[in-house]
């Protein structure tokens, strides 16, 4: 490929979005001197309700990512293993609470939080990683308990949790010494919204054949929709990078030149082998051009109403991907399969995460049953590197193009 | 026309060739360190087998972990497609394959028309592999390609819980310490790596019949065990060693 060509394949907003994401960090970094408060809050959880109080959310999960893509994970793991943790232990917890002792890691730690806010529609391991973080600073911690919905969402879960929205902004109040601004909220919730609409489009665009963009640059574009949810800037850069999707479409720039494989991810990425993964797909001219992680941050916008967000937020953050029953899961996976037209799946069984991996088996047979399509597994880990063998991986991805390209064509695996 | 298939495996390098849908031929040697020059010994030393000369291939393909370090070949292809292939050429009904090999063992699936359905891998584990077996032979102080017949001699073979291999050599090691029988203890080892290998297979549901192939195939105690954990007879032809780069040749007939 020549320069200028790969040169035009390049996403021209990842600049500005480093360029946010560095402003970002450095606004949490110095808080205190801005007299702005800090909380650190779980990738899942209601980060509206700090944006209404200019409370600075900070995402140690992301922190972890961070930590992960800049290969300082198993050093990081290991010295929360020499904590006396067990290598058992997710890794974005293990670098998490080492950074916390050893202000190691890409940026030398996280700012110091006034307060945690913990909730569990993701996990059950945030609960006790949160206890750790709230003891080691000695600042309060606020848990929102979203039980999980293996079939629907009852009325008993939605009072349930619609009692700790309200207690949450009172532990806010509490915490910040200020009066919740409800009108504030309003506005908020509809940034929140509509940057979730537009994070959808933006995903929904590499339906186009061929894909602008592969689920490696949703990978690293989440970012936002993670970090500011419900402000400005995260609604204007979306925008941007939209048009710039579009206008990539109208120009026939694909992400991978040869766009011949369409395939769809699961799970979260491997920080660490990003580049060795998407140069590994993209030399068998495969896209991976969707995947159902970074989708989470907008697949539960249908429970949303933007008029009422307070009220419809309980129900939206609790019945996300990770929440729901496998079958449900399942579902999801298959509509995707059809929108986004794909030859294979690929699942990441992640070692660290263990809601998303566990039921994996059971999607596979789903989706090979009812989708009638290529599934591989492949196993790995998203911080920690330890567990990721690359010929194992190699082998099972190559052998894995070998089924999706023989199913296409049987010419096409001998082909040069 | 001929057409040569290599697959570099990490412990032996096996050559085939074939000729108007016949194996021509076909050589093992050991890997030792260096993969493209195993490549290259094992595939000189076959064309002097069967008396041609190079020019006379009409294409390479090369399979296995080194797959990549042939330069000399046309094309690389993963040992699975291979082995599938493999077995297909030599018997059409095939439509499971359990290979096990040096370092890895894996379970295949094959719809009638031979192509490779679905496939399942040992992950970061060397539990039910040849190399497992090399170590409890070590640690017996038998030749590996004894290990067969003295399971078969076994009257209540041991059970060995351990699934890391290091850990299983240690029971071996009190097993011997105890004076438990050889012949039970190999017939121990030989049901816990089946167990591993069954588990593969049940992962992909594979289907009657199944032939096993790689190296350890050559292990009848092994193949029996397998057979009995996954309940049918496993189909073993003699050139089960050699059946990845058998497939490997029949796939360069197609380059």
């Amino acid at each position: 490929m020549s320069d200028s060509l790969s040169e035009k394949r390049k996403i021209k907003s990842a600049k500005k979005m480093r360029d946010i994401m560095t402003t970002y960090y450095l606004d949490a970094m110095t808080a205190e001197q801005n007299n702005k408060q800090v909380a650190w809050i779980t990738s899942g959880g209601p980060v509206e309700p700090l944006v209404a109080m200019d409370i600075i959310p900070i995402y140690p999960e992301n922190h972890g990512a961070m930590i992960g893509a800049s290969k300082m994970g198993e050093d990081l793991c290991i010295k929360a293993e020499d904590m006396g943790y067990s290598s058992d232990l997710c890794s974005y917890a293990r670098s998490d609470i080492s950074c916390s002792i050893v202000k190691g890691g890409p940026i030398g730690g996280l700012p110091k939080p006034d307060m945690l806010i913990c909730c569990n529609n993701i996990c059950g391991t945030v609960l006790k990683w949160y206890e750790i973080q709230a003891r080691l600073y000695n600042v309060p911690l606020f848990i929102l308990d979203t039980p999980v919905c293996h079939t629907g969402y009852s009325p008993e879960i939605a009072r349930y949790v619609r009692a700790q929205i309200d207690e949450y902004i009172i532990f806010l109040e509490k915490v910040t010494k200020k009066k919740f601004d409800h009108d504030k909220m309003a506005r908020v919730g509809r940034l929140a919204f509509e940057g979730q609409q537009l994070w959808r489009k933006i995903l929904n665009t590499t339906a186009h054949k061929p894909s602008p963009m592969s689920a490696f640059d949703a990978f690293f574009f989440l970012a936002l929709i993670v970090t500011l949810r419900g402000t400005q800037i995260a609604v204007d850069f979306y925008r941007d990078l939209l048009t710039e999707m579009d206008q990539r479409i109208k120009d026939g720039i694909s992400m991978v030149p040869n766009e011949t494989y369409r395939l769809l991810w699961d799970n979260l990425p491997v920080w660490y082998r990003l580049k060795w993964l998407s140069t590994k797909f993209s030399d068998h001219n495969a896209c991976l051009v969707a995947d159902t992680y970074t989708s989470a941050w907008c697949s539960a916008l249908n429970y949303i109403d933007e008029d009422n967000f307070l009220d419809s937020m309980a129900e939206a953050y609790t019945r996300i991907y990770l929440n729901i029953g496998v079958d449900q899961m399942a579902d999801q996976v298959l509509d995707m399969i059809k929108f986004y037209d794909v030859n294979g799946f690929v699942m990441h069984s992640n070692r660290s995460c263990k809601p998303y991996s566990f039921g994996q088996m059971d999607i596979m047979k789903i989706v090979r049953k009812k989708a009638g399509i290529p599934v591989l597994m492949i196993e790995a880990d998203m911080v920690d590197p330890r567990n990721f063998s690359q010929s194992q991986v190699e082998t099972r991805i190559d052998a894995f193009m070998e089924i999706v390209k023989q199913r296409n064509s049987p010419n096409d695996l001998c082909r040069h | 026309m001929i057409y040569a298939g290599i697959d570099i495996g990490s412990i032996t390098a096996k050559a085939a060739l074939i000729k108007n849908n016949q194996v021509l031929g076909t050589h093992v040697i050991l890997t030792g360190y260096n993969p493209l020059k195993a490549g290259i010994n094992v595939f000189e030393t076959l064309l002097t087998k069967v008396k041609i000369s190079k020019a006379d291939i009409s294409g390479i393909i090369s399979t296995g972990y080194g797959r990549a370090s042939i330069d000399f070949a046309d094309k690389s292809l993963t040992e699975i497609i291979c082995h599938g292939t493999g077995a297909h050429f030599m018997n059409p009904k095939i439509r499971g394959i359990i290979d096990v090999g040096g370092q890895d063992s894996k379970a295949i699936a094959l719809d009638r028309n031979g192509q490779v359905e679905n496939f399942a891998m040992n992950d970061k584990c060397a539990a039910g592999t040849g190399r497992f077996l090399e170590v409890m032979a070590n640690a017996l102080e038998i030749d590996l390609d004894q290990l067969g017949d003295f399971s078969l001699k076994a009257d209540s073979p041991s059970k060995i819980s351990s699934i890391c291999t290091v850990f299983a050599e240690s029971e071996v090691i009190s097993m011997i310490a105890g004076q438990e029988k050889r012949e039970n203890i190999i017939a121990g080892i030989h049901d816990s790596a089946a167990a591993r290998v069954a588990i593969l297979a049940f992962k992909i549901n594979i289907q009657k019949p199944v032939m096993m192939t790689g190296g350890v195939a050559k292990n009848n105690g092994m193949v029996m065990a397998l057979g009995k954990r996954l309940g049918l007879n496993l189909i073993v032809g003699n050139l089960a060693q050699e059946n990845g780069a058998i497939g490997a040749a029949v796939l360069a007939s197609k380059l």
